[in-house]
């Protein structure tokens, strides 16, 4: 039982980003018609927002100390973060410490620069094109961006820990009796993507923008024919979706070290989720997150893997055909829209 | 009307034959022109370093080059000689191989094999490399090494852990100086046995392709010889990305001991989930929970971080050596790139030294007569101690090194400790051992 509630409690952390990447890729297909193949790279760059920002908030000066040696027996240079200098050492060591939280705020605008910039640059003069350009043009661009990140970065994996009073381990069993100890961060990355999620329904469900937004996502034509311009709210959605990528870039950075590909290795199942939840449903692509998550969790288990060997590996694709022979629209897709 | 003497058949069959040969790979028949493949003919020779420039061991594979460089800097008589100074046999010179200036051309890898034929091929048919080295992978060095084997010419693997490299794919024209799996269960189970007693039981990780496979195999052995148990050896997928889904079975399984047969990212990730889950800090069966790392690199510890606070696994060489071959190396590299260099580096390092030397001792660079140099060449002041390049595989035997990881780092580079050197001979196995079985060298081919 313990167990099969720690699988649960997987599948949902995986889920998290799933949905938050597939809310991203459908706010962007559904209102712009784009197949973003890019989406993925923009998870990868908000991931390296809170690389960068640890890396500025570390940035230190040197003193020479000769009671020690460097690795050439040369007296060794000690280096001081300038925020430790400024700030004492506590405080500045607690900002240093909090970078991946504060990343948040560093990321948002510089996420949302990027969307628009990637938007009116690039991704416009492909509206009219047929999917297949739309896809090689943003899979050219993601390659672009991950190769670019490998320039400064390199290509290993960079430690960027959560701060540490949200480093341990929480026992969530305690209440009913059972041992089932888990992550404090993978609960909070959890609780953080439930919030945003809420956030982004919130946001299209009761304000004026989110009801214009779901009426061009609805029929773009007649908005526009309304006086709308339409066209400008989408540019936004595009830095939103793109800003919902970053953060949850962010926020994964402690649960697995980021590295250039990372924004690969999410975008295909993203892509499945999206397909699963139904094109240009915002609920769909949640449901299917959570629910691929899941089911890629209990895949995994050594129960599943001696049973059926592989299957962990191929467990999403297996319910794509599944979902798309018996529900060919998705989980929640609708009749007529996203169909030309 | 007199008949033609060329008719139409003859003329088909013609075509067909220079078409045939045409087709046929350049690499099949430069041959028939010299006496071995690539024969080097002028004032210099190419050597071909097949490197992963891009993919996830890009890290490595720009280390790796760097010594490279810094190898034949040393051959051609730049820099301050590094190892050259210390190592055992005198006949280079520092004036490049035979007289003949080294040149180098490098390829990508991308850590794939077939992108690592395909470069290789390119370094042997258009550049004329008379040997190729490198590689950060065992899939990809047994996949090069027979590339070179058909093609006629030396191959020195690189950083390859696989047991299989100079076991069943072992091929006569390739040598490892890398040491391997079995290797590091030899090396391991000591100090193991030392730290945590006979009485534990190991739950295995492992990445799912042959290196991890034999990994398994050797540590599982080694360690069973203990006393341990196993409980489960469970495969991921070399893609896998998050490692909590096999991470949490961990907890209940009533093992206490987590062998992770993972290596680079794969090794970064579930390294860290492993200590996210706090199986660091978990008590099982009466004694605290341990964690292995078979195979550890320096640049992957850097990756992984804290996580590898007193964590024990094995290397082929580490930095922190303190013999003359190792301070020189490291004093040659430092100076000129400013840290100090990683096992990958040291390994290619000393390869092409002993490439270099084997062609200089045999006065040829054709293949066979370098293979006869190289097999049961003993050597030393190359940073492992005494070494034998044995006969029978082409393997290295030399020490082995457990290491730890450190628990108060001084700086980014100093993440491992040394814990045990653990001699050659406790590390050496017979040629027919049963995990390095069904394999044949073969005959050395030159490409004549």
């Amino acid at each position: 039982m313990d167990a099969f509630l720690l699988q649960i409690l997987n599948g949902l952390d995986k889920g998290s980003a799933y949905a938050l990447i597939a809310l991203g890729l459908t706010l962007i297909f559904g209102t712009l018609g784009v197949v973003n193949f890019a989406h993925g790279a923009l998870f990868m760059i908000g991931a390296f927002c809170a690389v960068t920002l640890q890396r500025l908030l570390n940035l230190s000066f040197e003193t020479i100390d000769p009671s020690q040696k460097d690795f050439l027996g040369n007296p060794l240079k000690v280096k001081t973060p300038y925020i430790e200098s400024w700030f004492g050492p506590d405080l500045g060591g607690a900002i240093i410490d909090w970078s991946v939280p504060l990343a948040i705020l560093f990321a948002i605008p510089i996420m949302i620069a990027i969307g628009f910039v990637m938007e009116r640059g690039l991704i416009k003069h492909f509206y009219k094109r047929p999917h297949a350009d739309q896809i090689l043009v943003t899979f050219g661009l993601a390659i672009v961006l991950q190769e670019v990140v490998k320039y400064f970065y390199g290509a290993n994996p960079i430690q960027t820990p959560a701060p540490d009073a949200l480093n341990g381990i929480a026992n969530l069993g305690a209440i009913i009796g059972m041992d089932i100890v888990y992550p404090v961060w993978r609960i909070v990355y959890f609780c953080f993507s439930v919030l945003i999620i809420a956030a982004i329904f919130a946001f299209l469900q009761f304000t004026t923008f989110g009801m214009v937004v779901r009426a061009g996502m609805a029929d773009r034509e007649t908005v526009g024919l309304l006086g709308i311009n339409i066209d400008r709210r989408f540019t936004i959605m595009f830095g939103i979706a793109a800003a919902v990528a970053g953060l949850a870039g962010v926020m994964y950075t402690p649960i697995n070290p980021p590295n250039y590909h990372m924004g690969m290795d999410f975008l295909v199942l993203s892509f499945v989720v999206v397909v699963v939840g139904g094109m240009g449903s915002l609920p769909g692509a949640v449901l299917a997150g959570f629910l691929l998550g899941v089911l890629e969790s209990f895949a995994s288990t050594t129960w599943a893997t001696t049973t059926l060997p592989g299957i962990n590996q191929i467990i999403i694709y297996v319910v794509a055909i599944v979902v798309l022979l018996t529900r060919p629209r998705g989980l929640m897709g609708l009749k007529g829209v996203m169909e030309d | 009307m007199s008949k033609s003497e060329v008719s139409r058949r003859r003329v088909l069959k013609s075509g067909a034959a220079g078409t045939a040969g045409l087709a046929l790979p350049t690499i099949f028949t430069a041959s028939s022109a010299a006496a071995f493949t690539n024969e080097p003919t002028g004032g210099t020779v190419t050597l071909g370093f097949n490197v992963p420039q891009t993919g996830p061991y890009a890290d490595e594979g720009a280390d790796e080059l760097r010594a490279y460089q810094l190898a034949v800097e040393h051959l051609n008589g730049g820099g301050d000689g590094g190892m050259l100074n210390t190592f055992s046999s005198k006949v280079l010179q520092g004036n490049g191989i035979l007289g003949k200036k080294i040149e180098f051309v490098t390829g990508d890898t991308q850590t794939k094999s077939d992108a690592a034929r395909a470069s290789a091929k390119s370094m042997i048919e258009k550049d004329g490399a008379v040997m190729i080295t490198g590689g950060s992978s065992s899939g990809v060095a047994i996949a090069v090494q027979g590339l070179c084997q058909e093609a006629g010419v030396i191959f020195m693997a690189g950083l390859t852990h696989s047991n299989d490299t100079t076991g069943k794919d072992k091929k006569a024209n390739g040598f490892r100086h890398f040491f391997n799996g079995y290797m590091s269960g030899a090396a391991l189970a000591p100090v193991l046995k030392n730290l945590y007693g006979t009485d534990r039981t190991a739950y295995h990780l492992t990445a799912d392709y042959t290196w991890g496979w034999t990994q398994e195999e050797s540590i599982a052995a080694a360690t069973e010889s203990l006393g341990w148990q196993t409980t489960n050896k469970v495969r991921t997928p070399l893609a896998a990305t998050d490692f909590s889904s096999y991470i949490a079975p961990v907890l209940n399984s009533g093992a206490d001991v987590l062998v992770l047969n993972h290596y680079g990212g794969n090794m970064v990730n579930s390294l860290t989930n492993a200590v996210q889950f706090g199986l660091r800090d978990k008590v099982v069966n009466g004694k605290n929970f341990e964690i292995v790392v078979p195979l550890y690199s320096r640049l992957m510890a850097k990756g992984a971080g804290a996580n590898v606070k007193g964590i024990h696994g094995s290397t082929n060489w580490h930095w922190t050596l303190q013999d003359e071959g190792s301070k020189a190396f490291v004093r040659s590299f430092g100076t000129k790139y400013g840290f100090p260099p990683s096992q990958a580096a040291h390994t290619v390092y000393c390869q092409t030294l002993l490439y270099a030397d084997a062609v200089a001792r045999a006065g040829s660079f054709n293949p066979c007569a370098v293979v006869e140099a190289l097999e049961g060449y003993e050597f030393d002041g190359l940073g492992n101690g005494p070494t034998l390049y044995r006969a029978e595989d082409h393997q290295c035997f030399k020490d082995v090194l457990v290491v730890r990881g450190k628990e108060n780092p001084t700086s980014e580079f100093d993440l491992l400790e040394v814990v045990e050197v653990t001699p050659a001979a406790q590390v050496s196995y017979a040629p027919d051992h049963p995990m390095f079985a069904g394999g044949d060298l073969g005959a050395c081919n030159s490409g004549a």
